[in-house]
């Protein structure tokens, strides 16, 4: 069980792409709804929102950064290697219904998120803008599957290596003066839902977000995944993943992310000195 | 006028070696070390053997307690061991958690003068004596009767109810959503109080005797309790916890360094984060920790945050040091380990830096007043007591509501206003044909006997359901 069958590298190897045996979660999976993974007894439990599923094969997709001790960890199984731990799905599935026309919008891994969501919605019957982010155009992944799912395809670089030079919500801004959007939904780093958020909150459209905060349990158990959204407290893992954007506190979501910094620097020296050694 | 008795001599009851305060406050080996074999026949010798023992009558799941107390004053440790096991799955855990003194020894005739026969003490010894000695004898199971039981939640009610359907020979499939069997035996109490060795050991029992253990599976979301009844079981069991913390909704409770005392507890136990970097889950060691609350689990809080290398750690309450409702033997190693009770206060507010990390807190003086429905003196606050101090780390540990990913995914499961499920107070049975609950889902948070008395109910009524009908 959880046994890797496809592993693939994408973004220069600091994204990475795995399909997992889960037969039970794979057929229960709906978009929005994330596992947790945990690679070894040792391991840290880390919580991803799949990227896709299979029902027919078992198999579900996730797809992650690397940016810790936990994620180097991962990195290190390939095709046949199993995780030690997987459950799942858990969180509230997206509410998808024909709204008529809708944005997409999606930065880093967050647009692994995305695109089961983008998927549904266009299979609902919307007309799917989607328009994707990335500091330069080698960091970009799923593009084909993307404008796949999607009806009008943009891409946003920061350094202008494809598409507009520039930001999503440049784009995002555009899109929603020439059209009459019923909704957006805007998943990847911090800073990009914020800003997304801010400016569909101006122009009164109806913005999704799929929240990462840290968790452990992923069940409701522990409230460590705890956010504030419109005043209140919500779990994200049990109330969430996904929320009205505009009543997010991303600012406290941005600091309790960064709890362990200093704990992770620590746990990922001692794992490169291990490896040295 | 016959000749009088010599009196005979009065034999003090044993007392538990324990590691010394001053030590083991600072690591996470277990506490009280456990009798010698001659200190627990000495103490077996004081049980009366009573006609008609009460201290049976007081333990919720009727322990052969005057048996297995007079193998081991013979010499019959695995004996007695095995004696335990008829009608107590789990009796390590109970020797080491049970709060005997309102229970069994609470019974103990000999408590009426002196002290009590220390049941709980020669009830572990008989346990752990059989797991570091006994050949691994496994208790006898009954003939197969083709019949499929589904446990949901591996914790004490769980375990109990699996332990008795096996022993009648039902086939019982353990469903648990972490990685690990044991619930809170293995997530919620510590190290030093229940070594998870131990609890390893009870289960590894359990699966000796034909339980299938599924970790790993959520049930509500990996599968739902209709499609195990189409999968072919015959009945089903939810002993799945209380399991949705409450935070006190105060300004600046989001703060980090601030935990809930299951999240704290987790990472701790469960997840190792006390062996961190070994263990790759972080846990915060604050220097100055309060702990909100005042039950076993804040206690367990704070000895954790100690042995985490606290400069000082207070349980702050609002009532009075006669109210707290942990037991006292919980309370003594508390205080011997340098936590301090800071009575008669409660939380107003938090303060946290520019990063919305914790600084410090606001609390308020109470005085008690009138009683309130409990029957406890109601807690006043005293206006203009605020006072501020410094903290870097805050457990809360107020209790628990019901956690809904279960209930919510269960067609035909009556609940209670609260969230918690319906069951028969002497069946376990719910609303849901098939379908028996216990433990903290159905009482809201209590103690893991009395989660195992439930589970001990609900498997004999599992079982006729399963012999002779619903």
């Amino acid at each position: 069980m959880a046994k890797i069958v496809y592993r693939e590298e994408m973004a220069q190897g600091t994204i990475i792409l795995n399909e997992i045996e889960a037969p039970r979660i794979s057929r229960k999976a709906k978009p929005g709804q994330f596992v947790i993974l945990q690679a070894k007894e040792t391991g840290e439990r880390i919580p991803l929102t799949m990227a896709d599923t299979n029902p027919e094969k078992g198999t579900i997709t996730i797809i992650y950064m690397v940016v810790g001790k936990s994620t180097a960890v991962f990195k290190e199984l390939q095709v046949g290697d199993e995780y030690y731990a997987l459950i799942g799905p858990l969180g509230a599935p997206t509410h998808v219904e024909n709204v008529g026309k809708v944005v997409c919008v999606g930065g880093g891994t967050g647009i692994a998120v995305l695109h089961p969501i983008t998927r549904a919605l266009k299979d609902a019957g919307n007309e799917v803008t989607t328009i994707l982010g990335s500091r330069n155009y080698d960091l970009l992944i799923m593009e084909e599957k993307m404008r796949a799912a999607s009806d009008h395809f943009h891409i946003c670089t920061d350094d202008g290596s494809k598409g507009h030079h520039g930001f999503v919500t440049d784009v995002l801004k555009e899109t929603l003066a020439k059209d009459d959007i019923a909704m957006v939904v805007a998943i990847g780093p911090i800073p990009m839902m914020k800003f997304c958020s801010l400016i569909t909150k101006e122009a009164g459209v109806k913005t999704l977000v799929s929240l990462n905060p840290i968790m452990v349990d992923g069940t409701g158990m522990c409230g460590c995944c705890r956010v504030t959204v419109g005043g209140e407290t919500k779990f994200a893992c049990v109330d969430g993943p996904e929320f009205d954007a505009h009543k997010v506190d991303f600012d406290e979501l941005a600091k309790r992310l960064a709890s362990y910094l200093d704990d992770e620097r620590a746990s990922m020296d001692a794992h490169n000195n291990c490896k040295v050694q | 006028m016959s000749e009088k008795k010599p009196k005979k001599e009065v034999v003090p009851r044993a007392k538990m070696p324990e590691q010394d305060p001053d030590v083991r406050r600072r690591n996470f080996i277990e506490v009280p070390l456990g009798l010698t074999p001659e200190m627990a026949i000495a103490e077996a010798k004081r049980c009366l053997q009573c006609k008609k023992p009460a201290c049976v009558d007081g333990c919720p799941v009727s322990v052969s307690i005057p048996e297995f107390i007079k193998l081991i004053a013979d010499g019959n440790f695995s004996g007695a061991a095995n004696k335990l096991w008829e009608r107590n799955a789990l009796p390590a855990v109970c020797g080491r958690v049970c709060p005997q003194e309102e229970q069994c020894e609470g019974r103990c005739i000999l408590g009426k003068k002196g002290q009590p026969v220390a049941i709980g003490y020669l009830e572990r010894f008989a346990a752990d004596y059989e797991r570091k000695n006994g050949v691994g004898t496994v208790p006898d199971v009954m003939e197969k009767t083709g019949k499929r039981i589904a446990v949901i939640g591996s914790g004490p009610s769980g375990l109990t109810v699996a332990g008795d359907l096996l022993l009648k020979g039902h086939e019982v499939t353990i469903f648990e959503a972490f990685h690990k069997p044991g619930g809170v035996l293995v997530y919620g109490i510590p190290e030093f109080r229940l070594p998870k060795e131990i609890v390893a050991s009870e289960v590894a029992t359990l699966e000796k005797m034909g339980a299938d253990i599924q970790c790993n599976t959520v049930v509500g979301a990996s599968v739902t309790i209709d499609e195990l009844f189409e999968e072919g079981y015959d009945a089903a069991y939810i002993g799945v916890g209380a399991g949705l913390p409450r935070f006190m909704n105060l300004p600046g409770e989001n703060l980090i360094g601030i935990y809930s005392a299951n999240e704290y507890l987790t990472r701790t136990n469960l997840m190792k984060g006390y062996l961190f970097p070994e263990y790759d889950t972080p846990i915060a060691r604050g220097k100055n920790v309060v702990v909100l609350g005042a039950g076993n689990v804040a206690m367990d809080s704070a000895r954790t945050a100690m042995r985490l290398g606290a400069n000082s750690v207070k349980i702050v309450y609002r009532r009075s040091r006669d109210e707290m409702p942990a037991r006292e033997e919980e309370l003594h190693h508390a205080e011997q380990e340098q936590i301090e009770f800071v009575l008669l206060t409660n939380p107003t507010q938090f303060f946290g830096d520019e990063n919305g990390r914790l600084t410090g807190m606001e609390c308020l003086k109470m005085e008690l007043g009138e009683p309130d429905d409990s029957g406890r003196r109601r807690p006043v606050p005293i206006e203009g007591s605020e006072y501020k101090f410094d903290c870097d780390l805050v457990v809360v540990s107020v209790g628990s509501n019901a956690n809904p990913l279960l209930t919510n995914s269960t067609p035909n499961l009556n609940l209670n206003r609260w969230g918690n499920i319906e069951a028969d107070p002497l069946t376990g049975k719910t609303s849901k044909p098939g379908v028996w609950a216990g433990g903290d889902i159905v009482t809201g948070a209590a103690t893991v006997i009395l989660a195992m008395g439930a589970g001990r109910a609900v498997a004999n009524s599992m079982h006729d359901y399963l012999t002779i009908g619903w």
